[in-house]
């Protein structure tokens, strides 16, 4: 669900189609008919943006007819905590969790904690300084908890505040008819789904769920993967083979990027950004955001060697190992809010490094506006992509709103190295680091990202050198002596994989990040890839063919945290440690060896014994039971109920999208009340009515997104040589589209034009006694190439999920109409012809 | 393979036959074959014109287009189908196309393959017309003016190397390897689809005795040949030559006959 996986991970699906040829069910739940769909054994479509009903129906299903995993959802859950007596529900308040602050729009979370708990800091709490989901976090924010174990529990599942039981409630309504009627699916179509689920998990069997941002990019996205983790969860698919929830990236190292924080909000190995008023110094920031149980119990160890390997010498004890170099967050930076504040002119200058926000982000004119609002900007990639020759070729240029003569950004544009051009390391969706060797030089003046920053960094540091200014010291201290070689004095990626490897006070690289110190003697560039230069070896670059060892292949590449293949994978063997059956034994407790053992390395503390109870006083992961395989957690359980981290809700709920033509049938509540949105005259919001279909985005097999990897190249050009959108007869008929003719599409943003092609692979559906109809929409054109296109992402709003930030293109509303856009001025005002309005 | 083996050619440099069985119940219709065999070739580009015809922009077997990925939407029994299927040169055991080249260009190499040899081509174009399958056509791009089609990857082959759009295929939809171990598997396919429910798979150029002699290049399809845009009974336009100018003897012959007899009783 929520995955096009044949069509975007064509070379990962060849496992799907050899599941296949053995024999496994692939059921594809979709709002379009696409090449996965071809391929799987079961096709279900669904509106665009109602995954959440669909899911819950899944949970309400497992719930009400008694298949989940009794002994996993009572041992390695949260299904026995009781939560506090102050909760209420949304099917108590309609469509809210009790805490709700309608001025803000933000919840306090407090009540959602477990009963008898003290309240700790948490995301909501800080949000009441007026930001959103910047410091939505890891597990450990859950509070301190006395030996792990939460105050209050009922291992009969049947007090009505224990977890199990509000679960039970929340989803009760989400029955076959509702979910028909919310996703325009028939009850058939959603009780084989559901019924198969069941029927192939438990002890013997496994099933997997895969998806991509098609459930990412909604103002519900976060909660879409929290009812599949509830499914999972309580049908004992976590930590077990063929089983999990498997997030397919957008890019080869989306994973690597997130780990290593390309996002404003996290620093290396997912340790929150420090704030600026409440992380005043490094006690306050380990008192905020350190975890007492569970192995972000070590969270000091973890920031103070990261801070040793960013300023080596310079960090000390004395010092507060430097903690005040590091930069601090006050509210949101990310992208959009970035974007935003461009538009309004409180940005100077910005570095595009392989994005491309003029086609590929929403609202994409929105973002060419603005870049036209810099002084200056860096552009790093293959081509001359759109970001980088707006103030030429933008299509506002055409329409007269940006005049290249008055556009004072200066734009440097410099060419990138190529994957096969550079040393480096791609970290996939399985954690796993793969190593890739140069295999010719960059032609010309083409750099790797990472020469390119080391070299920046170098003539920084040259310039500022002898400077007394105490602000540019964090700078001047970094540790920035890297080997280089080569003609272009490539600096040695090896060594910067040693560098986040981390050493110990011998110099030598670590084995393991239990032997980070959190007295400055360990120097770890990121705590979860400690291991992956263990021995002095570089282990993502091994590659031991798979027949020459076990199936499990550990010693392909390298897989964080401490390679192992299967995270949580203790949960593979049942609570007294035996395999939950012979066919799918993983990792299990041997007796005579007292010792954890198997096929993978065990995600657990070797030596404790399944029996294990932790004493009173226990920390970290001493903290967590014998029986608690989720050891990240502060309670070493997985949590079917979210007592903290999520800023829109402890449960998932059916929220319609932000645009939608239809009302919420199960709570007055229309859409996710705190979801993100920008007040802003470049981004008016559709009016209802006047936008009366619903439009999804995606991508096609022979592009790459934003299309700067193939609309520049012949090969791939010629194979989807136009941008086009797909229609259902029905629709194409109702507005006189016709089949390979013109359409123009039409939102409160702006109005694009495409090629039409009429599919029966789309489908009308029957929604709440009405038919809808959906247009797609690829996202792969823009304005340069070898074939050029209108960009699709101009039609969507900044709606974004309120968590991370991710922007609502999965599903939107708008209209549709035979023949080209207008030309000119025209275009803007057909768009300001239709309703718009401004929301905050 | 019996005839146009080159036994005689090749002698002890003879090879297995080699060729494609491509099984198009798994083909995901991603292309890959057809980029990587336009990249290893230097095939090149040959028109950026949407079709809209489902997602085939490319539309034929030509010259510059030496796999095809068709993409058929079809309603069936229980709903809506989309198949698709990688096409190529069949290599066919009697291929009309090396029978009437009139220059030697088109050769059949050691791997029991057809290829034409680019520079002994002329361009006259009988190979066109020969091809029951429409395969071959000039290449116009860049004054080249030559006939081009797939080689199987000769140059690879030689080196000990699968073709380039099978090292590409995701899915082994297009599999390589000596002829009658992909037939084995082929029927095996079939067998395990028919089991499966799936009656109408069926296999396309495996058999000797059909009009090209079967092919080094066959496929598994999941409806007729016609659904994917394929002859359902291509014949060697060479293959009955023989009848051809057997029956033209046998008419001279007759007409001679005819007037002698005409001469000879016209003397009486």
């Amino acid at each position: 669900m929520g995955s096009n996986m044949a069509e975007n991970h064509p070379v990962g699906f060849q496992w799907v189609m050899e599941a296949k040829l053995a024999g496994a069910k692939i059921m594809h739940v979709d709002p379009r008919f696409t090449r996965t769909s071809a391929m799987a054994t079961t096709y279900v479509p669904i509106r665009a943006g109602t995954d959440i009903a669909f899911l819950g129906g899944v949970v309400n299903y497992i719930l009400e007819h008694e298949r989940w995993l009794d002994e996993y959802v009572k041992h390695y859950t949260n299904a026995p905590v009781i939560i506090d007596e102050r909760f209420r529900d949304t099917e108590d308040l309609d469509g809210f969790f009790s805490g709700f602050d309608p001025e803000k729009r933000i919840y306090d979370t407090s009540s959602w904690h477990y009963a008898g708990m003290p309240v700790q800091e948490t995301a909501g709490e800080r949000s009441k300084g007026g930001t959103k989901g910047e410091q939505s976090g890891h597990g450990a924010q859950s509070g301190h908890l006395s030996s792990g174990e939460p105050p209050e529990e009922d291992e009969t599942l049947r007090h009505p505040r224990c977890v199990f039981q509000l679960v039970k409630k929340h989803f009760r309504r989400y029955t076959p008819e509702v979910v028909a009627q919310i996703c325009g699916c028939t009850e058939e179509q959603f009780l084989e789904v559901a019924e198969a689920l069941c029927a192939n998990s438990g002890r013997e069997r496994t099933s997997a769920i895969v998806y991509s941002v098609g459930w990412t990019q909604h103002t519900v996205g976060v909660q879409y993967i929290r009812t599949a983790a509830i499914i999972q969860l309580l049908l004992g698919n976590i930590g077990r083979p063929g089983g999990g929830i498997v997030a397919l990236r957008g890019h080869a190292s989306i994973q690597g990027s997130t780990d290593l924080a390309t996002l404003y909000n996290i620093l290396p190995g997912y340790l929150p950004m420090p704030h600026g008023e409440k992380d005043t110094d490094l006690a306050a920031y380990l008192e905020n955001h350190a975890g007492t149980t569970g192995w972000w119990g070590h969270f000091d160890a973890y920031v103070i060697s990261q801070l040793k390997a960013f300023w080596g010498e310079a960090a000390t004890k004395e010092n507060d190992f430097r903690f005040d170099y590091l930069p601090r967050i006050d509210s949101d930076h990310s992208a959009y809010q970035t974007a935003v504040d461009m538009l309004d002119g409180k940005m100077k200058g910005y570095f595009l490094f392989g994005e491309n926000p003029a086609v590929g982000s929403a609202n994409s004119r929105l973002h060419r506006l603005a870049l036209a609002q810099l002084d200056w900007l860096v552009v790093r990639d293959f081509q001359e992509i759109e970001s980088a020759s707006f103030w030429k070729d933008a299509p506002e240029i055409e329409t007269g709103e940006l005049k290249t003569e008055k556009i004072g950004t200066e734009v440097f544009l410099l060419p990138a190295a190529t994957h096969v051009e550079k040393d480096g390391c791609f970290t996939n969706t399985q954690r796993l680091l793969q190593w890739h060797s140069k295999a010719l030089e960059p032609p010309e003046d083409c750099r790797s990202d990472l020469g390119f920053v080391y070299h920046l960094g170098r003539k920084i540091r040259e310039k500022l050198a002898g400077s007394t200014d105490p602000r540019d010291r964090p700078v001047l201290d970094l540790t920035w002596a890297y080997a280089t070689s080569g003609p272009y004095e490539e600096p040695s990626a090896d060594q910067v994989l040693r560098e986040i490897n981390g050493v110990g006070a011998d110099g030598i690289a670590l084995g393991t990040y239990a032997d980070l110190k959190n007295e400055g003697s360990t120097a770890c560039g990121c705590w979860l890839y400690c291991g992956c230069y263990a021995d002095e070896q570089n282990r993502p670059a091994r590659k031991k063919p798979g027949r020459e060892q076990t199936w499990v292949a550990p010693e392909w590449g390298w897989a964080w945290p401490l390679n192992r293949r299967i995270l949580y994978n203790r949960a593979s063997a049942d609570p007294d440690g035996k395999p939950w059956s012979e066919r799918k034994r993983f990792v299990w407790w041997d007796e005579a060896e007292q010792k954890w053992v198997g096929e993978d390395v065990p995600d657990f503390d070797e030596q404790k014994a399944p029996t294990y109870v932790p004493p009173e006083d226990a920390e970290a992961e001493h903290a967590i039971a014998g029986d608690h395989p989720f050891i990240l957690q502060a309670d070493g359980r997985g949590w079917l109920f979210a007592a903290a981290g999520l800023m829109d809700g402890p449960l998932p709920t059916h929220y319609e999208p932000h645009e939608s033509p239809f009302d919420n049938p199960l709570y007055a509540q229309r859409a996710n009340p705190t979801r993100q949105l920008f007040e802003h005259r470049e981004n008016r919001y559709n009016e209802d009515g006047a936008y009366p279909y619903v439009v999804t985005t995606y991508r096609l097999t022979e592009h790459h997104t934003a299309g700067g990897m193939s609309r520049t190249l012949p090969y791939l050009a010629e194979l989807q040589p136009e941008f086009f959108c797909e229609v259902s007869p029905e629709l194409a008929a109702e507005r006189d589209l016709e089949h390979g003719g013109w359409a123009t599409i039409v939102t409160a943003r702006t109005a694009i034009e495409a090629r039409v092609l009429v599919t029966e692979r789309m489908t009308p559906l029957e929604v709440q006694g009405r038919t809808v109809h959906q247009v797609g929409l690829p996202y792969h054109w823009g304005t340069k190439g070898l074939t050029t296109g209108d960009a699709a992402n101009d039609v969507f709003s900044l709606a974004l999920d309120p968590n991370v930030h991710i922007q609502e293109v999965k599903a939107a509303t708008c209209d549709i109409r035979p023949g080209r856009r207008p030309r000119g001025r025209a275009l803007r005002e057909l768009v300001e012809s239709y309703p718009g309005r401004l929301e905050s | 393979m019996k005839a146009g083996d080159g036994q005689t050619t090749y002698g002890l440099q003879i090879q297995p036959r080699m060729g494609f069985f491509t099984d198009t119940s798994i083909c995901i219709g991603c292309k890959a074959c057809e980029v990587a065999c336009k990249e290893w070739n230097l095939v090149p580009e040959d028109g950026l014109e949407w079709t809209g015809h489902s997602y085939d922009n490319t539309g034929a077997l030509d010259a510059n287009t030496w796999r095809h990925v068709a993409f058929v939407e079809q309603q069936v029994d229980d709903g809506l189908r989309w198949l698709m299927s990688s096409d190529v040169c069949k290599h066919c055991t009697h291929a009309g196309c090396l029978d009437v080249c009139p220059t030697g260009a088109i050769t059949r190499t050691e791997f029991g393959t057809v290829v034409i040899q680019d520079d002994v081509c002329n361009g006259c174009g009988y190979c066109v017309t020969a091809c029951p399958f429409g395969v071959i056509s000039k290449r116009e791009i860049g004054g080249d003016g030559g006939m081009h089609k797939c080689t199987l990857c000769y140059d690879r082959l030689e080196d000990g190397l699968e073709p380039a759009c099978a090292k590409a295929c995701p899915t082994k939809s297009i599999q390589f390897g000596p002829v009658d171990e992909l037939l084995a598997r082929a029927e095996g396919r079939v067998e395990e689809l028919h089991e499966a429910g799936v009656g109408d798979a069926r296999l396309y150029l495996a058999d000797e005795t059909d009009g090209v002699g079967g092919g080094g290049a066959f496929f598994l399809l999941l409806d007729r040949p016609e659904v994917y845009g394929l002859p359902p009974d291509p014949v060697d336009p060479t293959r009955h030559l023989g009848e051809a100018w057997g029956a033209a003897l046998a008419a001279g012959a007759a007409l001679v006959a005819g007037a002698l007899v005409a001469f000879l009783g016209g003397r009486r």
